[in-house]
C-alpha cells in the first residue's frame, strides 16, 4: 500500500459556464515530487488553489495529510505552504525581514524564527543579500526568498506554483537543484509547471492535466516512452513522392509542408522505415530527428483524448 | 500551548503594522507626499491667498484645521494603494494559505495608516506654530481634538481598506486617492462658505468635511461649534462603522473567490 500524503478525488470547479476542473483524480506518494504539467488555463492554478484552502471545489474531496481541504481547512494549514505564481514578498522589506516577519505570522516563537531565518538564508544562499530590500533582487533571489518563506514553518507539503517561469537559464536550474534538495530532506513537493523539460528533471511523477482533466500519468520515463524519444521528420521536395510516402508509412502528415512526422520506435522499425522509400525509390529531401517538445506530449495525448471522448458518445 | 484567537488577532495585527511603519520610512517619498504637500498648501495659502481672505481672524488661524484634514485624508488614501498592491502582488494569497487571521493584514494598514496619520500632523503643528499659527485651546480643547482627528483618521483608513480591497488594479486605486485632495476644498477648510455661490455652499456647508473643520476650529481658537460636534461624531462615527463592515465583508467575499 502506497503512503499518499495528497488524495484528490472526483474534483470539480466551474466559474460560470467556464468549467475549469472537471472530476480531477490523482494521489501524491509522501516525500515525493510531483509536478502537474500543462498549458495555461489547464487548471493547473485552480487545482493548487484548492488544495491549499484558498478556494472551494464545486464538488469532490482532497484530502492533505488525512485532513479535508474545505472542512478541515486550519488542520491542512499547519501541513502545507504555499508559493504563488507571483513572489509574494515584500519589496520594501529586507530578506531577513521578510523572513522574520512571516516567521512571527506562522505563531513560531522569536527564537526559533531567528533561528530558521539565518538556517534559510544560509540555505537559499542569501545571507550576503540579507539586508538588502527585496526590490534590489534579481528575479532568481526573489524565488528564492520566496521558497525560503514557505518553509519557515517546517511544512510537509510545499506547494510551487510555476517557480521557475521567467527564470533565466542559470536560475532555473539552480532553482531546481534546491527544489530537488527540499526533496531529499522528506518534503512532499507539489509543483505546476509548463515546462516537460522541468517536470522531466524534477518530478517522481508528472500528471498532464488538459481541459481540466489528467488526461496521462506516469514517471517522465513512461510519458516520453508514449511518444518515443525522437520523432522522425521527413520532408519530400516532390509533391508525388510526398503522396506515395503517405500511403507507406504511418505518421503526423502536414500537407503544407509536405512533411511526415513519425514516431521512432526501434532502430529495426527505423531501418526497415527506410528501407520501404528505398525499394519505392522514394528520396526525401531532408531527414530530421526531433526531441519529443511538450507541444509533441499534448498534441500525441490530447488529440487521444478527444478521440476517445468522440468513441465514448 | 495554544493561545486564544484574540491573543493572535492582537499578536498578528502588530506584526503587519511594524510592516507597515517600516514602509512609511523605506518610502519616503510617501510620506514626504503627505506632510509636504500639506505643508506647501498652508504656506501658500498664507502667505498668497490669505491676504486677501477676509475669515475675522488671522488667516493662519482659520487655516490649520483644514490643512491638518487635507493632509490625514491625503496619507489615508495611500491605503488603498498599499492594499490593492497586498491583493494583486501574493501577499493576501500566502496569508490566507497560514494559519493566522487573515484580517491582521486589515488591521496592519490601518494601524500603520494612522501612525503615518500622527507623525505628519505634527509635522504640520509644528509647521503652523512656527509660521504664526496661536491656538487658544485649553486641555479638554485638546483632548476633543486629538478624539475627533482620531475617529476622522481611523474612520477613513477604514474607508481607503475597503477601497483598497474592491480595486483591482494599483492604478485605479490611485485614482481613488484624488477626491480626498479635493474634497476639503469645498468645504470651510480655506475660506468661508458664505463666499461660494449658492449650489456649492449648499454642498459645503452639508458635506462632513464642514462640522469637523468647524469643530477642529472652534476647540483650537475658540469660534462658536453650535451642533458641528455632534453632527462630526455622527458622521465620521458612521463613517467609521461603516467601513469596518463593509471592508469585513468584501474580504470575506474575496477570500472565496
Amino acid at each position: 500500500m502506497k503512503d499518499s500524503i495528497i488524495s484528490v478525488h472526483y474534483l470539480k470547479k466551474a466559474y460560470g459556464e467556464h468549467i475549469v476542473l472537471d472530476g480531477l483524480n490523482f494521489e501524491v506518494e509522501r516525500g515525493s515530487i510531483f509536478a502537474l504539467l500543462g498549458e495555461n488555463g489547464a487548471g493547473k492554478t485552480t487545482t493548487v488553489r484548492i488544495l491549499s484552502t484558498l478556494i472551494q471545489a464545486d464538488s469532490g474531496t482532497a484530502t492533505i495529510a488525512g485532513y479535508d481541504t474545505h472542512h478541515e481547512s486550519d488542520f491542512v494549514k499547519q501541513n502545507i505552504s504555499l508559493t504563488g505564481q507571483y513572489a509574494s514578498v515584500d519589496e520594501l522589506l529586507t530578506g531577513e525581514e521578510n523572513l522574520m516577519m512571516m516567521g512571527r505570522l506562522n505563531h513560531l516563537d522569536r527564537k526559533l524564527v531567528k533561528k530558521r531565518t539565518a538556517e534559510l538564508l544560509e540555505q537559499f544562499e542569501l545571507t550576503k543579500a540579507a539586508k538588502k530590500q527585496v526590490k534590489t533582487y534579481s528575479g532568481g533571489m526573489r524565488r528564492r526568498i520566496d521558497i525560503a518563506i514557505s518553509l519557515l514553518a517546517s511544512p510537509q507539503v510545499i506547494f510551487l506554483d510555476e517557480p521557475t517561469t521567467g527564470l533565466d537559464p542559470r536560475s532555473r536550474r539552480k532553482m531546481w537543484s534546491m527544489i530537488q534538495q527540499l526533496a531529499k530532506n522528506g518534503v512532499t513537493i507539489f509543483l505546476t509547471t509548463q515546462y516537460l523539460e522541468e517536470a522531466d528533471q524534477l518530478a517522481d511523477k508528472i500528471a498532464v492535466i488538459d481541459n481540466g482533466r489528467i488526461v496521462e500519468e506516469g514517471t517522465a520515463e513512461e510519458l516520453k516512452n508514449m511518444i518515443g524519444d525522437e520523432n522522425l521528420e521527413l520532408t519530400f521536395a516532390d509533391f508525388r513522392a510526398f503522396q506515395h510516402a503517405i500511403k507507406l508509412i504511418h505518421g503526423l502528415v502536414n500537407e503544407k509542408e509536405q512533411r511526415i512526422t513519425i514516431r521512432t520506435g526501434s532502430i529495426e522499425s527505423l531501418r526497415r522505415l527506410l528501407n520501404t522509400l528505398y525499394e519505392h525509390e522514394i528520396e526525401p529531401s531532408s531527414v530530421n530527428f526531433q526531441k519529443p517538445t511538450l507541444d509533441d506530449v499534448f498534441m500525441d495525448i490530447t488529440s487521444r483524448n478527444t478521440k476517445e471522448l468522440s468513441a465514448n458518445a | 500551548m495554544r493561545k486564544s484567537n484574540l491573543y493572535w488577532s492582537i499578536t498578528d495585527g502588530w506584526t503587519m503594522s511594524q510592516r507597515s511603519l517600516k514602509h512609511i520610512f523605506r518610502e519616503p517619498e510617501s510620506l514626504l507626499m503627505a506632510i509636504g504637500l500639506p505643508v506647501a498648501i498652508m504656506v501658500m495659502f498664507v502667505y498668497i491667498f490669505g491676504g486677501a481672505i477676509q475669515t475675522g481672524t488671522d488667516y493662519v488661524n482659520y487655516v490649520v484645521p483644514g490643512v491638518i484634514i487635507t493632509c490625514a485624508g491625503f496619507g489615508s488614501s495611500l491605503i488603498a494603494i498599499s492594499v490593492t498592491q497586498d491583493m494583486v502582488g501574493g501577499l493576501f494569497e500566502r496569508l490566507r494559505s497560514m494559519p493566522l487571521l487573515p484580517s491582521s493584514l486589515m488591521i496592519g494598514h490601518v494601524t500603520g495608516g494612522f501612525i503615518r496619520n500622527v507623525i505628519a500632523t505634527t509635522v504640520i503643528f509644528l509647521v503652523a506654530l512656527l509660521i504664526g499659527f496661536q491656538p487658544n485651546a485649553g486641555f479638554l480643547d485638546w483632548l476633543g481634538v486629538i478624539g475627533l482627528l482620531s475617529l476622522f483618521m481611523l474612520s477613513l483608513n477604514w474607508l481607503f481598506v475597503a477601497i483598497g480591497l474592491i480595486m483591482k488594479s494599483v492604478e485605479t486605486a490611485n485614482a481613488a486617492t484624488f477626491p480626498m485632495l479635493f474634497l476639503p476644498y469645498i468645504s470651510s477648510a480655506f475660506v468661508p462658505t458664505e463666499t461660494m455661490p449658492v449650489w456649492l455652499q449648499a454642498f459645503a456647508d452639508n458635506q462632513p468635511m464642514t462640522p469637523l473643520i468647524e469643530t477642529l476650529r472652534g476647540l483650537l481658537i475658540g469660534t462658536p461649534i453650535d451642533n458641528n460636534g455632534w453632527l462630526t461624531i455622527f458622521w465620521f462615527g458612521s463613517l467609521l462603522i461603516i467601513s469596518f463592515i463593509i471592508s469585513g465583508a468584501i474580504f470575506k467575499r474575496r477570500k472565496k473567490e
